[in-house]
C-alpha cells in the first residue's frame, strides 16, 4: 500500500509546509501554534514507520525510489530513495521531532510559531538529506538545513549565542564547501550528480585523496571529529533545549551518514589508505574528549564532549574494518564493526537527545545549567531522578540499554584489528561512567545544601508532558538494549553490500 | 511444564516483582509480598530445578541438553548473538544458593528498613517510599544475579555482571542523602568498571579466536582441539608473543577481581558497607561478590589450559587472603570487620581457583554464603538494637540482651574460622589441602600461597572472636538510653538468622563427599590432568575427613586465634592499647588499608582530573580555539581590511576580475 506513495517526498515535504502553515498562524493566533506543529510532527512520524514496515530486507538496493527531472541541463535529478543505512535515521529524526516540540511546549512563549516552524522545517530538510541521491539535492538540503538551527540558536539562544550561533554557522559552512567542490569535480568526471553513479566511478588514488580530503572536512565538523569539533560545546551551551536535542540526536549523525553514503564507497582506497589516519582521530575523540569531559562544570558542555566522544566509536567502526579484513581476512569482522557504528548512531540519538532534556528539565526549573547550583536534586524530584540515572547508565553503556549495544560490537571488532586499538577503545568504559555518574552524584544526589534550600529544595518534580517525553525515550534505550535485532537486520544487506563494495573495489594507480 | 518454562520463570518472577514494587504504587505491606513471592517462587522452582539436574542427573531441556536459547539478540555480521540458559550442577547451586539467601534477606528486611522513614531528612521524598524502593531494588538484584549465573553465553554473562553492579551502585548509595554513601556508590562501579574493562576485552579475545560467545560451542572446542589454541600466540607488545588462552584468562580474571574485590581493586567493597546491613549481606557477602568465583569455574575448561593464569590468580588470591584480613584486626566498625573478612574469604576460593580446586572453591563459597550472610545479618540485627549505632567501642556485654543473635553469631563465627564439623571447616581444609597439593607439585606462587592461606586461618579467627567478644561480652559501654531499649529484633530478624545458621551447622557435612570427591560438578568443571587434589579413592568418610583434620595445623592455629582474642579482648585488658602505640607504625599502615584508597585518590582520580583539565585548557580551549578557530577568524579579520583597497568601487575592475575568474574555471574544467 506504500508503494504507491511518494513516501519520502511526503516525510520531507510535509513538515516543511507544516511549518510554513504554523508561521502564517502564529501571526493571528498564537494558542493553535501547538496543537498544528504536533499533529504535523506526529503525523510525519506515523508516514515513516511506513518505511519500515514497507521495507524489504533482502535487498541492498535502494528502496521507496522516486526519480524526477530537475535542471536537466546540468543532469540534475529530484532523486530520493532509501537503504539500511538512511532509512532507520530518518525514523529517528521524525521520532526525535516530536519530543522537540512538546519540550518547547509551555517553555517557549517568545514567538512559539516560528520556533516550532524552524524545527519542522529543519526536520524535512534532514529527512530530505538522508533520503536524497542526487549530489545536488543532498548539497542543497544539507545547506539549507543549517539556516532554521542558525536562527534557532540566535534567536532563542542563551547570552553568548550570536558568537555560537557564528560560530557554528562558519565552522560547518566552510567544511561544507569543499565538499561542494568535490560534487563540481565529480561531475566534471561522471557527468552526472547522481550518487549511485559516482559509488561506480573508478577514480586514481591521488584524486581519491583530495576528494576524501574534501569530504572528511565537511562531515568531520558535522561528526564532529577532534579537533574540529570546539564549535559543539559552544553551540550546545548556547542553543535552546529542542536545539541541542536536535543538534546531538540528528545533526551530528548527517557526519557520519556522511561517510558511509560519500567517502566511504566514493573513495574505498583512499579510504583504506588513510584509515590509520581516521582511527587516530577516533580514538583521540574517544580517550581525550572524555577527559575532558570530566572536568566539565557546565552539563550541556558535559554532554556536548560526551556527544564527541561517542561519536568517536562510530567513526572507529567504520575506518577498522581494513585492518579487519586484513588480519582476518573475513567480512564478518568488518561488519560487525560497521553495524556496530551504526547501532551507534541511533542509540546515542535517543541517549544525547533524552540527556538534553533532562538538562532542559533542570534549566526550566532554576535557569542555571551549572552543576554546581545543583545537588540533592532526588530529594525533590524523585521521578526525574530515576530517570536521570537511566540516561547516565546507558551513557555509561551499560548493557539491557542501547548505549552498550554499539560500543560493544566496535569493541569486539576492533580487538580483531588490533589489541591496542580495542583497549584504548574501552578506556570509555571507565572514563565515560566517571564523568556521567560524577554529574549525578553531583547534581542528582547527596542532600540539599543549605544554600540551596531555596532553589533546589522548592523544585517541582516532573510533570505529565515531561514524565511521557522522558518515558517514551527510556523505553526506546531499553527496547534497543534488550533487543537489537530489528534495528540491525535491516542493516545487514546494505551493510554488507557497501563492505563488498568497498573492500574488494578494484584499484586503479 | 517442562524446565523450559521453569528456568524462565525463574528468572522472570524476581524481576516482576521489582517492577511491581518499584513502579507501581502500592503499599508497603503489598510491596514486601509481591518480591518475597516473587523471591520464593524463584527459590521453590530452584530447588526443583536442583532435585532434576543434580540429584536426579537428567538433562534439563529438550533432548538431554543442558542449554537452552531464549531469543537472538542481535546478528552481524554472520554471527548470532543469543539469549539463553545454561543448567548444570554448577548453575543449580548456584541458583539454590542465590535464590536462598535472598529469600532470607528479603523477610529479614521487613524487620531492618521498617522504621527507615527516621533516616531521611523532613525535607526530602526520598523517605516517602524508600522501602518499596528497597524492596525494589532488592528483587532486581535477585534477577540480575541469576541472569548472570543461568546464563550460557558470555553476552548475557556480561549483563548479568554489569547488571549487578548497576544495583549494588543503587543500593550502596541507597541513602543518598549521605555523602560517604554516594561517594561510595560511584567508588565501587568505577572500580567495578575498570575489572569490566578487563572483563570485555577477554570477551573480544574469546570471540575473535573461537569465533562465538556461546559456552558450549567454546568448551567443545576446547576439549576436541587444544592444541590449535594453546599454540596460539598474540603479540601485544611487539617482539613478545603470549599465549592467546593466558592472554583471554587473565583478561577475564581482570573482571573477576572487580567484581570478587581482588587486590589491587579490593578498594571498593569495605566501603560499600555504607549501604543497609541486607544488602551487605545479600550483596557484598554472599553473591554479588561470588560472581567472580563462579566465572572462573564457569571457565575451567579455558583455565586448565593456561598454568600462567592459574598461577597469577593464585598469587592474588593469597595475597587477598591475607592482607585483607589483618585489616579486619583494627576496625572498630563492625560491619566493616566482617567486610574485611568477607575480602579475605574471597582470596580463599581464588587461591582455591589458582590451584585448579574448582569444587573446592564453589564448595567454600557456598559454605561462605551462608555463615557469611548469617554474620552480616547477626551485624545487623545488633545494630537495629543498638539504634544503629555500629561502632564496636560502644558496644560489650550484648549476650543477654540478644541471646537469638548470641547464638546465631556463634555459630557463624565457628563456621568461618573452621571449627571441626561446622561448614566452613570442610570447605576451608579443602582449599589448604589443594593449595599443599599444587605446592608439592611445584606450581608457582603455590608454596607462598599455602603459608599465606595458613598464616590467615589464625587472622580470621583472631579477628572474628575479637569482634565476637568486644560486642556480646565484657562491660558495657552503651549509653544509658540505648541500654534500656535493648532487646531482640522481632521474628522477621531473628528467623532468617536461625534458618541461615542450620546450613551453616550441616552444609559442609553433608556436601562434602559429593562435591570435593564425588562427581557432582562433572561435565560442568574441567580438571586437568593430575590436577585433581581430591581423587576420590582418598575418600574414607566424612567423620574421617574431621580426624584427619584435627591432625593438621589449621585447627590449632585458628584455636590459637580464638585464644589471643579471649586474652586480649575476651575480659577488659589494657593489652590492645599496647600493642597499638608500640606498633604505632604498623597500626598506621592497617588504619590508612596500606594507603590504598589515598593512591587511588590522589593517582588516578586526581591525575585523570588534572589531564582533563590540561587537555581541555591548553588542547581545546588555547590551541584549538584560541589560536586555530578565533585566531583563522583574526586573520580572516587582516585579510578583509587589505582586502578593502581591492573594492574600488570601479565597475571596469569588477568586470575584469570577473572574466578572470571566469578563464580560470573553463581552463580547469577543459583540462581537468
Amino acid at each position: 500500500m506504500f508503494s504507491e506513495l511518494p513516501l519520502l517526498s511526503l516525510l520531507i515535504w510535509l513538515p516543511i509546509i507544516g511549518g510554513i502553515w504554523v508561521l502564517t498562524q502564529g501571526k493571528d493566533d498564537e494558542s493553535s501554534v501547538r496543537p498544528i506543529a504536533l499533529s504535523v510532527a506526529l503525523l510525519t512520524f506515523i508516514l515513516s514507520l511506513g518505511l519500515y514496515i514497507g521495507f524489504d530486507l533482502e535487498t541492498a538496493n535502494m528502496q521507496f525510489e522516486e526519480k524526477h527531472s530537475w535542471i536537466s541541463n546540468f543532469n540534475i535529478y529530484y532523486h530520493l530513495g532509501v537503504d539500511g543505512i538512511s532509512m532507520p535515521l530518518i525514523i529517528l529524526t521524525s521520532f526525535i521531532t516530536i519530543f522537540v516540540v512538546l519540550a518547547g511546549w509551555e517553555v517557549i512563549k517568545d514567538r512559539p510559531a516560528q520556533y516550532m516552524a524552524a524545527f519542522l522545517i529543519m526536520e524535512g530538510l534532514m529527512i530530505g538529506v538522508f533520503a536524497a541521491l542526487d549530489a545536488m539535492l543532498f548539497y542543497v538540503m544539507w545547506e539549507a538545513m543549517l539556516v532554521p538551527m542558525f536562527i534557532i540558536i540566535g534567536i532563542w539562544g542563551g547570552p553568548n549565542r550570536v558568537y555560537a550561533a557564528i560560530k557554528f554557522f562558519l565552522y560547518t559552512f566552510l567544511g561544507s564547501v569543499l565538499m561542494l567542490i568535490a560534487f563540481l569535480y565529480l561531475y566534471h568526471k561522471s557527468g552526472s550528480f547522481s550518487i549511485l553513479d559516482y559509488h561506480q566511478l573508478p577514480i586514481a588514488l591521488d584524486a581519491q585523496t583530495f576528494i576524501f580530503i574534501a569530504f572528511l572536512l565537511a562531515f568531520a565538523v558535522k561528526v564532529p571529529m577532534w579537533p574540529v569539533h570546539t564549535w559543539l560545546p559552544d553551540a550546545h551551551v548556547e542553543a535552546p533545549t529542542g536545539g541541542s536535542v536536535v543538534l546531538a540526536a540528528i545533526m551530528l549523525k548527517l557526519g557520519t551518514y556522511g561517510f558511509l553514503r560519500f567517502s566511504l564507497p566514493i573513495t574505498p582506497d583512499a579510504s583504506e589508505a588513510l584509515a590509520g589516519f581516521m582511527i587516530a582521530l577516533s580514538l583521540i575523540a574517544i580517550v581525550y574528549i572524555g577527559f575532558v569531559a570530566l572536568v566539565q562544570q557546565d552539563m550541556k558542555k558535559l554532554i556536548a564532549y560526551s556527544s564527541i566522544s561517542h561519536m568517536g566509536f562510530v567513526t572507529l567502526g567504520f575506518f577498522i574494518i581494513f585492518q579487519i579484513y586484513q588480519n582476518t581476512g573475513s567480512l564478518s569482522g568488518a561488519a560487525m564493526g560497521m553495524e556496530g557504528a551504526m547501532v551507534q548512531m541511533i542509540s546515542h540519538g535517543f541517549i544525547s537527545g533524552a540527556l538534553f532534556l533532562c538538562v532542559g528539565v533542570l534549566y526550566d526549573r532554576l535557569h542555571s545549567r551549572e552543576i554546581s547550583s545543583y545537588g540533592g536534586v532526588a530529594n525533590t524530584m524523585p521521578m526525574f531522578a530515576m530517570f536521570a540515572v537511566l540516561f547516565a547508565m546507558s551513557n555509561a553503556g551499560l548493557p539491557g540499554t542501547s548505549g552498550f549495544v554499539g560500543e560493544f560490537l566496535v569493541i569486539l571488532s576492533s580487538f580483531q584489528a588490533n589489541f591496542w586499538i580495542a583497549f584504548a577503545a574501552a578506556i570509555t568504559l571507565i572514563v565515560g561512567a566517571a564523568y556521567t555518574l560524577w554529574m549525578i552524584k553531583r547534581v542528582v544526589f547527596g542532600a540539599i545544601p543549605a544554600d540551596k534550600v531555596e532553589t533546589v529544595g522548592k523544585l517541582k518534580d516532573i510533570n505529565g508532558r515531561e514524565t511521557f517525553i522522558l518515558a517514551s525515550l527510556a523505553f526506546m534505550v531499553l527496547l534497543f538494549g534488550i533487543w537489537p535485532a530489528p534495528l540491525l537486520d535491516v542493516m545487514h544487506a546494505s551493510v554488507d553490500n557497501l563492505l563488498n563494495h568497498v573492500i574488494n573495489s578494484p584499484k586503479l594507480p | 511444564m517442562n524446565l523450559e518454562t521453569l528456568s524462565l520463570i525463574i528468572v522472570l518472577a524476581p524481576l516482576v516483582g521489582a517492577i511491581a514494587a518499584g513502579l507501581l504504587p502500592l503499599s508497603r505491606t503489598a510491596a514486601h509480598r509481591t518480591t518475597i513471592s516473587g523471591v520464593f517462587i524463584a527459590f521453590v522452582l530452584s530447588a526443583f530445578v536442583f532435585y532434576q539436574v543434580t540429584i536426579l542427573g537428567h538433562a534439563p531441556f529438550a533432548d538431554g541438553a543442558y542449554t537452552h536459547t531464549l531469543y537472538q539478540w542481535l546478528s552481524t555480521g554472520g554471527l548470532s548473538f543469543e539469549i539463553g540458559f545454561m543448567v548444570d550442577t554448577l548453575t543449580t547451586t548456584m541458583m539454590v544458593t542465590v535464590t536462598f539467601v535472598s529469600w532470607m534477606v528479603h523477610i529479614y528486611t521487613i524487620g531492618y528498613m521498617k522504621d527507615d522513614e527516621h533516616n531521611w531528612s523532613d525535607d526530602s521524598l526520598g523517605g516517602r517510599n524508600s522501602y518499596q524502593r528497597f524492596f525494589s531494588y532488592i528483587s532486581l538484584f535477585t534477577f540480575s544475579m541469576l541472569m548472570l549465573v543461568m546464563s550460557n553465553n558470555f553476552l548475557q554473562l556480561f549483563f548479568g555482571w554489569e547488571a549487578v553492579g548497576l544495583v549494588s551502585y543503587l543500593l550502596i548509595g541507597f541513602w543518598f542523602q549521605r555523602e560517604t554513601a554516594v561517594y561510595a556508590n560511584m567508588k565501587a562501579f568505577l572500580v567495578n568498571r575498570v575489572g569490566d574493562f578487563g572483563f570485555l576485552l577477554g570477551i573480544a579475545g574469546v570471540l575473535m579466536y573461537f569465533g562465538t560467545l556461546d559456552y558450549q560451542t567454546v568448551f567443545s572446542a576446547l576439549a576436541n582441539t587444544p592444541d590449535e589454541y594453546t599454540t596460539k600466540t598474540i603479540e601485544i607488545f611487539s617482539g613478545t608473543e603470549w599465549s592467546v588462552i593466558t592472554v583471554i584468562c587473565i583478561l577475564l580474571f581482570i573482571g573477576a577481581m572487580g567484581k570478587s574485590a581482588q587486590v589491587p581493586l579490593h578498594v571498593w567493597l569495605p566501603d560499600s558497607m555504607e549501604g543497609p546491613t541486607p544488602i551487605s549481606a545479600l550483596i557484598h557477602a554472599a553473591t554479588m561478590v561470588t560472581a567472580g568465583i563462579f566465572m572462573v569455574s564457569r571457565m575451567s575448561p579455558l583455565y586448565e589450559l593456561s598454568l600462567t593464569a592459574s598461577s597469577f590468580i593464585l598469587v592474588i588470591g593469597a595475597i587477598t587472603a591475607l592482607f585483607m584480613g589483618f585489616l579486619g584486626l583494627i576496625q572498630h566498625d563492625i560491619k566493616r570487620v566482617v567486610a574485611y573478612s568477607t575480602l579475605s574469604q574471597l582470596g580463599y576460593m581464588t587461591v582455591a581457583l589458582g590451584a585448579s580446586a574448582y569444587g573446592a572453591a564453589m564448595f567454600h563459597l557456598m559454605t561462605h554464603a551462608f555463615f557469611k550472610a548469617l554474620l552480616f545479618l547477626a551485624a545487623g540485627s545488633v545494630i537495629i538494637a543498638m539504634h544503629h549505632k555500629q561502632d564496636m567501642r560502644e558496644m560489650g556485654g550484648l549476650k543477654k540482651y540478644l541471646p537469638i543473635t548470641y547464638w546465631t553469631s556463634l555459630i557463624g563465627s565457628l563456621a568461618l574460622i573452621g571449627f571441626p564439623g561446622f561448614a566452613g571447616f570442610f570447605s576451608k581444609d579443602a582449599i589448604i589441602h589443594a593449595v599443599h597439593v599444587a605446592s608439592d607439585g611445584g606450581q608457582a606462587g603455590a608454596t607462598f600461597a599455602y603459608y599465606a592461606v595458613l598464616a590467615g586461618v589464625f587472622i580470621t579467627a583472631l579477628y572474628s572472636f575479637r569482634m565476637f567478644f568486644l560486642v556480646f561480652h565484657g562491660k558495657e559501654h552503651m549509653d544509658e538510653h540505648t541500654r534500656e531499649h535493648l532487646h531482640e529484633p522481632s521474628w522477621v530478624v531473628t528467623y532468617p538468622l536461625i534458618a541461615l545458621a542450620i546450613p551453616s551447622v550441616i552444609i559442609g557435612a553433608i556436601a562434602l563427599a559429593p562435591m570435593l570427591y564425588g562427581n557432582y560438578f562433572e561435565g560442568a568443571i574441567v580438571m586437568a590432568e593430575g590436577r585433581n587434589a581430591f581423587p576420590a579413592a582418598d575418600f574414607h568418610g566424612v567423620l574421617s575427613f574431621v580426624l584427619h583434620g584435627l591432625m593438621l595445623p589449621p585447627v590449632y592455629l585458628a584455636a590459637a586465634g580464638v585464644g589471643l582474642a579471649y586474652f586480649l579482648y575476651g575480659r577488659e585488658s589494657a593489652i590492645p592499647g599496647q600493642i597499638k602505640s608500640a606498633f604505632s607504625w604498623l597500626h598506621k599502615l592497617l588504619e590508612e588499608k596500606y594507603f590504598a584508597d589515598r593512591f587511588n585518590e590522589i593517582f588516578f582520580a586526581g591525575g585523570s582530573l588534572k589531564l582533563g583539565s590540561f587537555l581541555w585548557r591548553i588542547g581545546d580551549r588555547n590551541i584549538i580555539d584560541g589560536f586555530m578557530v578565533n585566531g583563522s577568524a583574526r586573520s580572516v579579520g587582516w585579510f578583509s581590511e587589505k582586502l578593502r583597497y581591492v573594492q574600488s568601487g570601479l565597475l571596469s575592475q569588477y568586470a575584469f576580475a570577473m572574466i578572470l575568474g571566469l578563464l580560470f574555471f573553463l581552463v580547469w574544467f577543459v583540462h581537468g
